[in-house]
C-alpha cells in the first residue's frame, strides 16, 4: 500500500472509531444540549472518515464501504485513544474530546499544506467542521478544569494525554503539547505513548460491534 | 439539443432533500456543468461531510437531469470549494421566510466562541438580533440552535463554514 493510502486510512480509521464512540452517548448523555452536541459531533466525524475512505479508495481500485467495514481487525491502525470506551464517564469523555480535537487541529494543519491537492483540499474541508468541535471541546475543559471537580480533569488527563500523543507522528508532538499547556498547564509528555495499530483486548469486541450489520448480509446495498 | 442552461434550469428545481424550501442550485452545490454528447456530467460539492441528504440529492439531480434525455453523471467534489457564502441570495430570504436563521457571511478568522455568543445574529421570525446561543449544535450538522430574547422563540441558525 502507498504511503498516501496508508495516511489517509490512519486517519480515517481514528475518525471512524471515535465518531462510533461518540455515537454511545446519543440517549444518555447527561442533558438534552450533550446529547444533541455529541450526537452531532459523531456524526461529523463519521463523514469525514467516509470521505477519507473515500480519497483512499480511489487509489486503491476499492470502496470506502470495503475499507470501512471489510478488512479483518488487525489491519485497523486506529489509535489505542480513540478506542476506549469511557461511556458513562462523563469527565473522562469531555477530556478525551478535548485532547483529540487539538492533537487532531495539529494534524488537520499540516495536511492542509500538503503538496498532494486532493488531501490539501479535503482537509481544508474538514477543519472548517471541527472549528465548532473545538469551540465546543474548549468551552468544556474550561467548565469542567474550573469546577470543583477539576481534579477528575487531571485524573483524567493523567491517564488519557500520553495514548493522544500516540496519534501524532513524532514532529507534530511539540505542537500538542504547547498547545494543551497553554490551556490548561498538562503536560505528560514524559509517560510512554501507544503505537498507532497496537490494540488491546477491548478492539475485537467493538470491530464485531462495528461491523455486525455488513458482515450479516455481504455486499448489500443500502 | 440539451444545453448546459437547461440542464441548471433543471437542477434549480431539486429541492434540498432536509430543507426543501431550497434548490441544491440555491444552495451553491452545483460547482459546475458540463453538456456533450448526449451527456450531462455535473461537479458537485458536499456540503457538510457528514450530511445524510448527500447521497438524496446525488440521485435526485441525476434522475431530474435524466429526465431531459441526456445522461446524468454527478462527481462528488471533495475539497474545500464550498462554503456557506455560496448560498444564493435567493436561497437565504427562502431560509429565512422558511424560519431558519441563513449563515452569517464567513469573514477572515474562524468562528470563535465570543463571536456566537456575540448580538449578531437576527432571529428569522421578529427580527430582533436579542437572541442568544443555546447548543452550538443541532438537529443537523448545518445547523446551531438559538432562542429569541425578544419573541421568545428558539430557532435554528445555519452555521458558517
Amino acid at each position: 500500500m502507498s504511503e498516501r493510502a496508508q495516511a489517509l486510512l490512519d486517519l480515517a480509521d481514528d475518525e471512524l472509531v471515535l465518531g462510533w464512540r461518540d455515537s454511545e452517548w446519543t440517549g444518555i448523555a447527561p442533558s438534552l444540549e450533550e446529547d444533541v452536541a455529541f450526537s452531532s459531533i459523531a456524526q461529523n466525524e463519521i463523514g469525514h472518515a467516509r470521505a477519507l475512505y473515500e480519497l483512499a479508495a480511489r487509489g486503491l481500485g476499492t470502496t470506502a464501504d470495503e475499507l470501512a467495514f471489510d478488512r479483518p481487525p488487525a489491519e485497523y491502525r486506529c489509535s489505542r485513544f480513540v478506542e476506549l470506551r469511557l461511556v458513562p464517564e462523563w469527565d473522562q469523555t469531555i477530556v478525551r474530546h478535548y485532547l483529540y480535537e487539538v492533537a487532531d487541529g495539529v494534524r488537520i494543519e499540516e495536511l492542509k499544506g500538503s503538496r498532494d491537492p486532493e488531501i490539501a483540499g479535503l482537509a481544508a474541508k474538514i477543519d472548517r467542521e471541527e472549528v465548532y468541535h473545538r469551540i465546543h471541546a474548549e468551552m468544556w475543559i474550561d467548565r469542567l478544569r474550573g469546577s470543583r471537580e477539576s481534579g477528575r480533569a487531571d485524573a483524567a488527563a493523567e491517564r488519557l494525554y500520553p495514548l493522544a500523543l500516540g496519534m501524532l507522528d513524532e514532529a507534530l508532538r511539540p505542537v500538542f503539547i504547547e498547545r494543551v499547556a497553554a490551556r490548561t498547564g498538562w503536560d505528560f509528555s514524559g509517560e510512554a505513548t501507544v503505537a498507532r495499530g497496537e490494540h488491546d483486548d477491548g478492539w475485537e469486541p467493538l470491530w464485531q460491534e462495528m461491523t455486525e450489520v455488513r458482515r450479516s448480509e455481504p455486499g448489500a446495498q443500502w | 439539443m440539451v444545453r448546459a442552461e437547461d440542464v441548471w434550469a433543471a437542477l434549480a428545481e431539486v429541492p434540498d432533500p432536509e430543507i426543501p424550501v431550497i434548490s441544491v442550485v440555491d444552495l451553491g452545490v452545483v460547482r459546475d456543468v458540463e453538456v456533450g454528447d448526449g451527456r450531462a456530467r455535473i461537479a458537485f460539492t458536499p456540503t457538510f461531510l457528514g450530511c445524510p441528504a448527500l447521497e438524496v440529492m446525488r440521485e435526485q439531480m441525476a434522475e431530474r437531469v435524466r429526465s431531459l434525455g441526456v445522461d446524468a453523471e454527478v462527481d462528488v467534489i471533495l475539497d474545500d470549494s464550498w462554503s456557506t457564502d455560496r448560498i444564493t441570495p435567493e436561497g437565504r430570504e427562502k431560509l429565512r421566510r422558511a424560519g431558519f436563521a441563513p449563515p452569517a457571511p464567513r469573514e477572515a478568522g474562524r468562528p470563535q466562541l465570543v463571536q456566537l455568543q456575540s448580538r449578531i445574529f437576527r432571529c428569522p421570525y421578529c427580527g430582533s438580533t436579542d437572541t442568544r446561543l443555546e447548543n452550538v449544535f443541532g438537529p443537523t450538522p448545518c445547523r446551531s440552535l438559538r432562542y429569541c430574547e425578544a419573541c421568545r422563540q428558539p430557532f435554528e441558525q445555519f452555521k458558517t463554514i
